[in-house]
């Protein structure tokens, strides 16, 4: 069988060799646990216990401030020590609910609802809003929105996004090997929410043993199949695993239930999992701590609010001068500044690397060379866009597509002229939406 | 934690393809040929490259003074230094040679912008310039080693002409473009390497071939073809002139449309003009057409497909 794949992408080093055996270690955090009372698409949630209230693991402490928005569970017992502005991992200011930890880990009950095969629909919808579940491969899209399409009966396709293409990344790889029947089990429950629809597991074809694995575990579910995508970044894109996986294509203007898809990734369906099958909230996830500059790579099993720097010192610090620290992977994570910021429920690694390979070039100038468009997912030409964005000319910007840039890092990875394409692209991208949404509003 | 870390945005790696390194390729691939052009022409050979390059080279370096900006470490004056003294016949004054190398680099590139800017290869412009203004000296290929026509011109002419010394390089010509054979192993090499593909001269070859077939008046004669492809020039055009980079169109379905487009002018030149040869012209005419042909080849986004409309 022919590999599923999408045109375009790159081939980069991909690391992952350096914590892929390391089974998932538990981490206790020791100090103080911060919670950014925005760590999701949509409105912040608002913050329900003050300063000097005893909190225990479990517990809500921030509810969702609208339909689009997330609760939050403090993850540890202890005391609200603030709530002020802390800074996060992107170096904005964010209003967080800070709580000392009591280092006894005392925790509420958990307990399911209701059998699942009790529950409604709405029922576990409900369950999965209040747990707090967002998008947990980066984007931290509250879970209970995408699943509520316009018209579910029109969803055929639930694809768990597997693929994991983004390089040095490896807690979904563990996690599938490590707890296959949870993802398998949240992808059942959110498939019984969707008369029509069919479960995709899709894996990309560097982790075999993952695709052996479920392939065996779900033998016996004829509505689900295992799905191997060719090894190339970025496979796991929304856009390129709809595509790769069932050949239907959707652009910047449309969702993917527009095309009939749902895609979650590996630790949200297994969230999901957890809260409807064991009743519990959203408050831990899994973080690969890898990079050249780090002593012993590993993945932890992370109560969110957990500082990066109390994950490194579990790690064994650095083994060398870090010169770059990235949140997640090297083509989209965000340059951090300092340690000191906490995870939250969107973090999926924290990447030390030796060498800072932005600095290390100088742009020159542009020399023509198409790899930037060989490299495009979603076809477009880099080179010329970012120089229209270079001139601010937003109308040849727009109309050459520009705002179909899902800014994947392709162009700028590949570029022999090291020029910063896919930076210049973001950044007039964002000012067209930031205007869009203005022009909304007035 | 004292000290903070630089950031920035996405992506935080890059490949290890350098413009330098890419130019650095080309230069290794074109050494088969420049080493069989001096083998064939002898030491006169080495010195009219020598003086080539080092006249783009120099060009270069004073524009840079001037401009204050210095570009020569990038590489791409000596590459178009080499390709000039490939298209150059091995009697050429090197005074001449000299002063293409400054057309090249002067007038082509750097009063455009210099790298990446300008609409023609410098090389191809500066062998037009040296073939208009001194015809004579630029169409006599006799030399020591070789006395008689290329043998395009004794093919055109109705001569027999000898095939497998076409294809190893043993017949009159420039410096670089006689030896198909070390022509085709730098070639190889590039595509190994990445820095080029098939798609300029892979419809450029077959496109021409078939257009001398249906009308070169020989038909489809596998010996009159493979001497077409073989002489003047052609494979040194498609694989090192019409794929240069700055100068070919960067969409996918153009570089096609352009390697069709050469192989068509090519032939329109080499069986209907009154000369034997035809590929620079055509690809200096190619060259013209580029920001056209990018235009009607312009990639629709994907998802955007139907009328390229963005749904809203």
């Amino acid at each position: 069988m022919a590999k599923l794949t999408f045109v375009g992408g790159v081939h980069t080093y991909d690391g992952k060799e350096l914590s892929k055996d390391k089974p998932i270690q538990d981490v206790l955090p020791k100090g103080e646990l911060v919670y950014p009372l925005s760590q999701h698409i949509g409105a912040p949630a608002k913050a329900i216990v003050k300063k000097g209230d005893r909190v225990l693991a479990g517990q809500k402490i921030a509810e969702g401030g609208g339909f689009v928005s997330a609760n939050i569970y403090a993850s540890v017992s202890g005391i609200v020590k603030a709530i002020e502005p802390r800074r996060v991992v992107t170096g904005d200011l964010v209003t967080s609910i800070v709580v000392e930890n009591d280092c006894l880990y005392e925790s509420t009950e958990f307990y399911p609802v209701a059998p699942i095969d009790k529950l409604s629909r709405e029922e576990i919808i409900d369950i999965i809003r209040e747990a707090g579940i967002v998008g947990m491969g980066g984007a931290g899209f509250p879970t209970h929105v995408k699943l509520s399409p316009q018209k579910p009966e029109e969803i055929d396709y639930i694809i768990a996004n597997c693929a994991e293409c983004e390089p040095y990344l490896t807690s979904d790889y563990r996690r599938m090997l490590e707890e296959p029947e949870k993802l398998i089990g949240g992808l059942k429950i959110i498939l019984s929410l969707f008369e029509n629809a069919q479960g995709i597991l899709a894996v990309e074809d560097n982790k075999p043993d993952c695709i052996t694995l479920l392939r065996q575990l779900t033998k016996d579910e004829p509505g689900i199949t295992v799905k191997a995508l060719k090894t190339k970044y970025p496979q796991g894109g929304e856009r390129q695993l709809i595509y790769a996986t069932t050949g239907r294509k959707i652009n910047s203007g449309k969702l993917p239930a527009d095309a009939g898809c749902i895609v979650n990734n590996v630790d949200t369906m297994v969230a999901v999992y957890r809260a409807v099958a064991e009743g519990r909230p959203l408050m831990e996830r899994i973080v690969t701590v890898t990079g050249d500059a780090v002593a012993e790579p590993r993945n932890f099993r992370v109560r969110i609010g957990t500082s990066y720097q109390e994950l490194l010192e579990e790690a064994g610090g650095f083994r060398e001068q870090p010169e770059k620290i990235i949140c997640g992977g090297p083509m989209m994570g965000f340059g951090m500044f300092d340690l000191n910021v906490p995870t939250t429920k969107t973090s999926t690694a924290l990447l030390a690397l030796t060498r800072d390979e932005v600095s290390a070039f100088e742009p020159g100038p542009c020399i023509n060379c198409g790899r930037c468009v060989e490299a495009c997912p979603e076809r477009l030409i880099p080179s010329r866009l970012a120089d229209y964005a270079g001139r601010f000319d937003e109308e040849n910007f727009k109309k050459n597509s520009g705002m179909e840039c899902c800014e994947c890092g392709c162009c700028s990875y590949i570029c022999p002229a090291k020029r910063p394409l896919t930076q210049q692209i973001k950044s007039m991208r964002r000012l067209q939406l930031a205007k869009k949404k203005g022009e909304g509003r007035s | 934690m004292s000290r903070l870390f630089q950031v920035s945005s996405n992506p935080h790696i890059r490949s290890k393809v350098t413009t330098n390194g890419i130019m650095l390729a080309v230069i290794v691939a074109l050494m088969p040929s420049v080493g069989f052009g001096i083998y064939n022409f002898g030491l006169r050979a080495l010195a009219v490259v020598l003086v080539t390059v080092a006249s783009t080279v120099l060009t270069e370096a004073l524009f840079g003074l001037y401009s204050r900006k210095q570009t020569i470490t990038d590489l791409s004056a000596v590459v178009t230094g080499l390709l000039l003294a490939m298209n150059l016949p091995v009697t050429i004054p090197l005074w001449m040679a000299a002063l293409g190398g400054v057309f090249a680099i002067l007038i082509v590139k750097m009063l455009f912008g210099g790298l990446g800017q300008n609409f023609v290869n410098p090389a191809l412009a500066a062998r037009c310039f040296l073939l208009i203004s001194f015809p004579s000296q630029m169409t006599s290929f006799a030399c020591d080693a070789y006395t008689g026509a290329t043998p395009l011109a004794a093919l055109k002419a109705g001569e027999q002409v000898n095939v497998l010394d076409m294809i190893i390089g043993r017949t009159a010509g420039t410096i670089g473009e006689t030896s198909v054979i070390a022509l085709i192993v730098g070639a190889c090499f590039l595509i190994l390497l990445g820095v080029i593909d098939l798609r300029v001269p892979g419809s450029y070859l077959v496109t021409f071939v078939l257009f001398m077939g249906l009308f070169g008046g020989h038909g489809f004669d596998p010996a009159y073809l493979t001497a077409q492809l073989s002489g003047g020039g052609l494979m040194l055009g498609a694989f090192f002139m019409a794929t240069d980079y700055v100068t070919r169109p960067i969409t996918i379905k153009g570089q096609y449309v352009f390697g069709v487009f050469l192989g068509i002018m090519t032939g329109i030149f080499r069986a209907f003009g009154p000369g034997a040869e035809g590929v620079s012209y055509a690809i200096l005419l190619g060259n013209l057409l580029v920001p056209l042909i990018e235009k009607l080849t312009k990639p629709v986004a994907f998802g955007c497909e139907k009328g390229g409309k963005r749904h809203e």
